[in-house]
This record gives C-alpha cells, structure tokens and sequence, in this order.
C-alpha cells in the first residue's frame, strides 16, 4: 500500500509531485525534440529498444504525478482535465505530441527548408526537396488549360461577372424583391451561359473562337460545378415535388428517375455520356463534348438534391398543407407560396453537401478526355522535361480542393447554425 | 369533370412525355446503327474476347469469352470493396469515437483526420497513392521484410500464399461451429427467459469457433503449409519475388484511398450514432444497478447501432460505387475490363454501358431492399 501511496499525489505534496512531474515530462519533450531536429540521441547510454520508449515512460511517470484532482491552481487542473484524465489518455497525449513532432522536421524541410522554386526548367531543383518551380512553370496550364495564355483575362473577366451577376440579388428593389426567385432560376442561369460563351468561347464581337477542347485546369472545374449545380437544383425540386405526389404515374416515375441515378457510379453516367449518348442523337446533330458531361453530371446530381429537397418537404408539419388548403389554395399555389419557401430554408444545408460533393465529384471529368486539374496533372507529369514530379503536383492540386470544399463545408455548418435557431 | 381532368391530364401528359422522349431516342439510336452497321444484341458475351486481364480473382486467358471477363472485372469490383469497408469501418468506428474522446487532442486530431481526408476529392487521392506515394517504394531487390515474410515493393505487395489440404472439411467444420452458435444463443435467450438463468454464451462462442477447426486439423486430415515469397533475378538488373501472392499497387492504393476517404465518412455516422442515444438513458441504467461495461452492452450499443448502421450502410454503397474509380489507374474492375476494353473491342457500347450500369444497380437496389427491411424491423420495436 505504501508504495502505491508514493506515486498518488494530493493536495499535501502537490509542490513538489507538480514539479518533478512537470519536469519529466519537459525532459521526455526535449529527448524527443532534440532526436527529431537536431538527430543527436540523448539516451545512447540505454540498449537499443529502451532508448525508444524512454521518453514515453518518462512521460508518462511526470504526467501521473500531476494528475492531482481539485488541487486548486487553474493551470494544472485544465492540463489534467483536457489531456491527462487517466494512465491511457496520458499515453495517447504523450504519442500524439511525439508524432506530430517527428512529423515536423521532414515536412517542413521538404515542404520549405529544401525545396526549391526559383528558376524556370527542371535544372533549378537542386535542392532534395519538393521542386515548386514545377507547380510555377506550370501555374497557368493547371489554372486555365490549353487556353492560349493572351486570352486568359476573358476567362477571368467572364468568373468576375458572373460572380457579380450573381449578388444582384441583394442589391435588388424591396419591390423588385418577389422576383428574386425567378431570377435565380430561369434569367440568371441565362445570362451567365451567354457571358461565359461569348466571352470564354468567343467567335463574335472580335473574339477568336477558342473550341472547348482547349478549355482545361481549375476554370473547368467550376466552369462545370457552376453549370451544374444552377441546373441540378429546379431540376431536383421537380422530382422531389413529383416523388411527394398523389398522382401514381407522376410520384413512380419520379421514384424510377431518382432510384435509377442513385443506383449508378458517376463514372459510368460519363462514359454513357461519351460513348454511348452520341448514338441517341438524330444523325446530323452535333453536341459539343462538355455540353454532354454537363447534362449527365446535371441530371445525375438532380436525383441526389431530390432526394435532400423531399427530406425538407417530409420534415413540414402537415398543418402546413393543411393551413393552405384551407385558404383555398390550389396545388402550385400553396408549394411556391406555403411549402416551399419553408422547405428549402431547411434544406440548405442539406443542398450545401450536395454541391460539396458535386464539386468533388467534378474531377472524375478526365475519364472521358475533358482535362480539368487532375487531367493537367496527369499531362504534365508525362512531359518528358518534366518527369517525377507528381508528388509536387498532386499535394498542389489536393490544398487547393481542400481549401474549396472546407470552405464550402463551413459555410454550409455556419448556414444550419443559423437556422436551426430560427425554428 | 373538373376533378378528373386535374386528376387525369397531368398523368397523362407525363406518360405521353416519357414515351416520346424514349421513342425519340430509339428511333435514333436505330437510324444511327442502321448507318454504322451495327447490329443491337448480347450474342457478343459468348464471344472470345482475347484480351488479358492483369489481376484476376478466377481463371481468365484471352480464349474465354466476354462473359467470363464481365466476371472477373465484377469480382475485382466485389474484392476492392469487401477490403476497403472492413478497412474503412475499423478506422472509422476508431476516428468516430476517439471524437467523442475527453482528451482535447485526441478530439481535435480525429476532427482534424475527417476535415482533411473528407475534404479532398477521392480521385486525388488515389492518385497521388498511385501516382506519387506507392512509386516512392523500394525495388524488389531492395525491399525490407514487413513482419519477416511480406514484402512491400514498388511492383506489389507480397505476401505468403496458405496452401491447403482439404480445406472443404475445415470450412465444414467453420460451418458447423457458426450454426452451434447460433443454436446455443438461441437457448441461452430462451433459458434467460423463462428461468432467468445467464451462461457465459461469448465465452462458450469462443470456444467453439476455435475447437471445432482444430478438431478437423487433428483429425479430418487438414493441413495448412505458407508458401512463402522468393526473390528470382529475372535479368541482370530485374528482380520480381515468385510464389505467395501479389497484391498489386493499383489494389494497394485502391484500398488505401477508399477506406481512408470513406473511414471520415463512417467516423460521421459512429459519432452521430453515440450522440444521438440520451444521457438519460446511461443514467437510467446506471441508476438500475448496472456497471458501466453491461450499460454499454446492453443499453448504449442497442440504440446507437439503430442510429449507426443505416447512414453506414449507405456510406458502404457508396464506396462499392466509388470503387469504379479504380478505371483512372488501371485496376482491371468491372468499369476498366467491360465498359473499356470489352467495349473498344466489340463496339457495342449501348449493350456494354446498360449492362455495367444495371449491374452497379442490382447492387445498389439489393442492399437498399434489405436496408429497408431491417429498418422496418427495428422500427417495430420501438414503442
């Protein structure tokens, strides 16, 4: 029992358990850093797999003897609470720091300390790190494509536009306001197809006509994420109302549409569209090959945000219907004016990880010839003046999607945070 | 009249609607074969369809014909998926609970693992395995031993190969100890019942799915010999490892990406899972006199498995849909052997995409069918 009682500290000895406790603990850090930055072992004296778990043992006596319940400094109780509950959470504190730092000292030195981006052939990477030079020779390919480089400001002019088009909506007229909707879903997919063929196609007002083979990189990729997702959600809203209908012919072919694209890969909806779509066209009839994709992603994506648009129409209470029949509201009356302008509020979370995930799904495009980012990568890492740099390229091309779809994702929390309070 | 026009033209608008759509693209689809020469049929699936596949599950050479070959790209679509969700829900059941952990890092490094690998789409990932991470392997020649018998080669993965003798009697025997446990639950539940006597049944579980395949080793003439990998120089600077078996990269990076992808996925639904079962309910258990080992058991898992295993079994087919994506780094599946290589071949691609597409829908209908039953189930117990 006494021995037990030695390595049980409380509120009497709390100087002096906290303060060897702390210091073991700094002591297995600096071994562990030490080992990690600067390759020097400081327990060479001990035999070979001692060495390494000295620092974890060591860790893990210094945290044991700070675990003090209630010993009223603030500091100690908020380490003990958060990191140092028990003798296994100590362990996975302790491998945790260790791992993260063992990890930092080749990150980094890959990432930043060898690497290289100066210069504008592969002769520049001298350095055993990542080669940036890479991802900067090659910037404009993976951002614009195959689009001849003088022409690149129509690309950016048409995005900014577009954009600008697209907050016309909170600048509009109170009394303009109840058109909003229509905006959104018939003038404003219009006009931003018109912008972005006339600007980034061309062929008239002086503009060299630039066929969509050309088209590539990251412009692509929200090219068509844009086109789809302003497609995909009247069309989603269509089927989900039809899957809610009493109508039987209606409510099962809605079921079929929606159940027949849930079932199927989306990389086989692209070679349908590619391979197999061509044949249902009258003869003499020419659809361009991004035109083709759009469609497929359109009407593949429409069934998923069906799906989320009927969860929202599910979750109303039925007085709602009730409510608006009895004013004398007939079918379309009452779903544009009573359900859903509540519905989708609801959904739009939901509706946020459709489009998530449909701009994660853009990429899959390269399978069938159409060269977004991942088809650049996959071209520029066959290039003979640049062969063994698909590393550089994929970790490049990996922050910018995550940055995108993080972004995406926290907006769609901060939208459900904000209205579930509302409700 | 009134009410039947309202009732009856919408309905008929939309059925007159699908059959021109279809009607119009048959007819297309007929003029356009009737110009090509092409004629619209499956006869092709008996066909010899003289191409290789690299990695198959049964015996495929090109004198088989497409029909064996729409099988063994199936079964590599089965094979990647079967590995890729055990792998997805072990690491996902570990992220999702180690959310729910007390200890701020742990909490925040699993939060962490799901925004990054969830938020980097999937085709990436494979890639950059593929492509950047599995091409930084040693060499055969130069590879170092994994657990002293498995090598880890930029050419594969090798491991040793377990060479039976009468396997079907072990199998038997596996059989029969699943069916004698199933009984014995069977009966405790039933003596637990009606006379509210407990037996260890886990223990006795135990037991017998060890006992009985050792039985048959003893005495039904079973044996089991590992058929280790060997180096062979293939040529002066060319090693490959002979014997055992082969898992190649593009399985290799398969399975890491999918199950990595999907592992944030499922951790999602583990944690919804356990959150959603009220601290109430762990109370009201303790507060009966239970340890904290049975209120897990019998109170906690019951209801966050309820919670749990729907979402989970969607992530499950979405991951089987996902698998199609081994297409990009030529893994031989079901997409890349049928709807690529059988369809450059015969030309036949309204046949070849229905049939790929059907088959993608079989499964996912299947698992949606049975997913609806079990819900129902569970949804009866509820009062």
């Amino acid at each position: 029992m006494q021995t037990i009682n030695f390595l049980k500290p409380n509120r009497d000895n709390i100087k002096n358990y906290s303060i060897i406790g702390s210091f073991l603990v700094l002591i297995s850090l600096i071994d562990v850093i030490s080992n990690a930055f600067l390759k020097t072992n400081l327990t060479f004296f001990l035999p070979g797999s001692l060495s390494s778990f000295f620092p974890l043992i060591l860790g893990l006596i210094g945290l044991n003897m700070i675990r003090i319940d209630y010993s009223g400094n603030k500091t100690l109780d908020k380490i003990n609470k958060n990191i140092n509950t028990n003798n296994f959470n100590a362990v996975l504190t302790l491998l945790i720091l260790f791992s993260i730092i063992k990890a930092l000292p080749p990150s980094l030195s890959w990432m930043i300390l060898d690497a290289n981006i100066s210069g504008d052939s592969k002769d520049a990477c001298t350095g055993t790190g990542a080669c940036w030079t890479y991802i900067k020779v090659w910037f404009r390919r993976f951002m614009y494509g195959m689009y001849p480089n003088e022409f690149h400001w129509r690309i950016n002019t048409a995005f900014i536009l577009v954009i600008a088009l697209g907050f016309v909506g909170y600048f509009m007229k109170e009394n303009l306001k109840k058109y909003l909707a229509l905006y959104y879903v018939i003038i404003y997919p219009v006009i931003a197809y018109l912008v972005i063929y006339y600007l980034i196609s061309g062929g008239s007002f002086g503009l060299q006509w630039v066929e969509t083979g050309a088209w590539g990189g990251l412009s692509l990729t929200f090219i068509v994420s844009f086109f789809c997702l302003i497609f995909c959600f009247p069309l989603g809203m269509i089927f989900a109302l039809g899957r809610r209908s009493n109508l039987p012919v209606i409510k099962y072919i809605s079921i079929c549409y929606i159940e027949f694209w849930r079932g199927v890969p989306l990389i086989t909806v692209l070679f349908m569209s590619s391979v197999m779509f061509p044949m249902f066209l009258p003869e003499d009839f020419f659809m361009d090959k991004l035109v083709r994709v759009i469609i497929a992603i359109t009407l593949f994506e429409a069934a998923y945000c069906a799906e989320v648009i009927r969860g929202g129409l599910q979750s109303l209470p039925r007085g709602q219907y009730d409510a608006a029949k009895s004013l004398g509201m007939g079918y379309w009356k009452m779903h544009i004016f009573v359900i859903l302008p509540q519905a989708l509020k609801l959904v739009i979370p939901g509706i946020a990880n459709t489009f998530l995930a449909l701009v994660k799904d853009t990429p899959l495009i390269f399978v069938v010839g159409l060269a977004e980012l991942a088809g650049m990568l996959a071209l520029a890492k066959t290039n003979p003046k640049w062969l063994g740099f698909a590393m550089e390229g994929y970790i490049f091309a990996s922050i910018i999607f995550w940055i995108i779809c993080y972004a995406m994702s926290k907006y769609s929390y901060n939208l459900e945070a904000k209205y579930k309070t509302e409700r | 009249m009134n009410n039947i026009i309202k009732k009856f033209l919408p309905q008929i608008l939309a059925i007159l609607f699908v059959v021109l759509i279809f009607g119009f693209l048959t007819i297309n689809a007929q003029t356009n074969m009737d110009n090509r020469g092409i004629d619209f049929g499956f006869g092709f699936l008996s066909q010899e369809s003289s191409f290789d596949v690299q990695f198959s599950l049964i015996e495929y050479s090109g004198s088989d014909s497409y029909a064996r070959a729409f099988l063994v790209g199936l079964l590599n679509t089965l094979l990647v998926s079967f590995i890729s969700i055990i792998f997805c829900t072990i690491l996902g059941v570990i992220i999702g609970v180690a959310r729910l952990s007390s200890n701020y890092l742990i909490k925040n490094s699993a939060a962490w693992y799901v925004e990054f690998f969830r938020n980097i789409p999937l085709l990436l990932q494979i890639f950059f395995w593929y492509y950047a991470a599995l091409r930084a392997l040693p060499l055969p020649e130069k590879a170092n031993a994994w657990f002293g018998v498995t090598y880890m080669t930029v050419k594969g993965y090798y491991i040793p190969a377990m060479v039976w003798e009468n396997l079907n009697v072990f199998l038997y025997c596996g059989l029969a100890a699943i069916i004698s446990i199933i009984v014995l639950r069977k009966y405790a539940n039933n003596l637990r019942d009606t006379q509210g006597k407990q037996i260890p049944v886990l223990l006795y579980s135990i037991a017998l799915l060890i006992i009985l395949p050792l039985l048959s080793f003893l005495f039904g003439g079973v044996s089991l010999e590992f058929e280790l990998p060997q180096l062979k120089k293939l040529s002066k600077i060319s090693y490959i490892y002979e014997g055992g078996i082969s898992l190649p990269p593009e399985l290799i990076a398969l399975v890491l990406a999918l199950s990595l992808y999907t592992s944030t996925f499922v951790a999602e639904c583990v944690r919804a899972g356990i959150e959603g079962v009220s601290k109430g309910q762990k109370e009201a258990a303790a507060s009966v006199g239970l340890t904290p080992n049975q209120v897990l058991k019998l109170v906690i898992m019951p209801q966050a498995l309820r919670i749990i295993i729907p979402p989970t079994t969607n992530q499950y087919l979405n991951l089987t849909k996902n698998s199609s994506l081994a297409a990009a780094i030529a893994y031989p599946d079901l997409v890349l052997v049928f709807a690529g290589t059988a369809l450059m071949q015969t030309g036949k691609a309204i046949e070849i995409v229905s049939i790929t597409m059907l088959t993608y829908l079989t499964i996912s209908l299947t698992i949606a069918a049975i997913m609806n039953w079990y819900n129902k189930k569970i949804e009866i117990k509820e009062k």
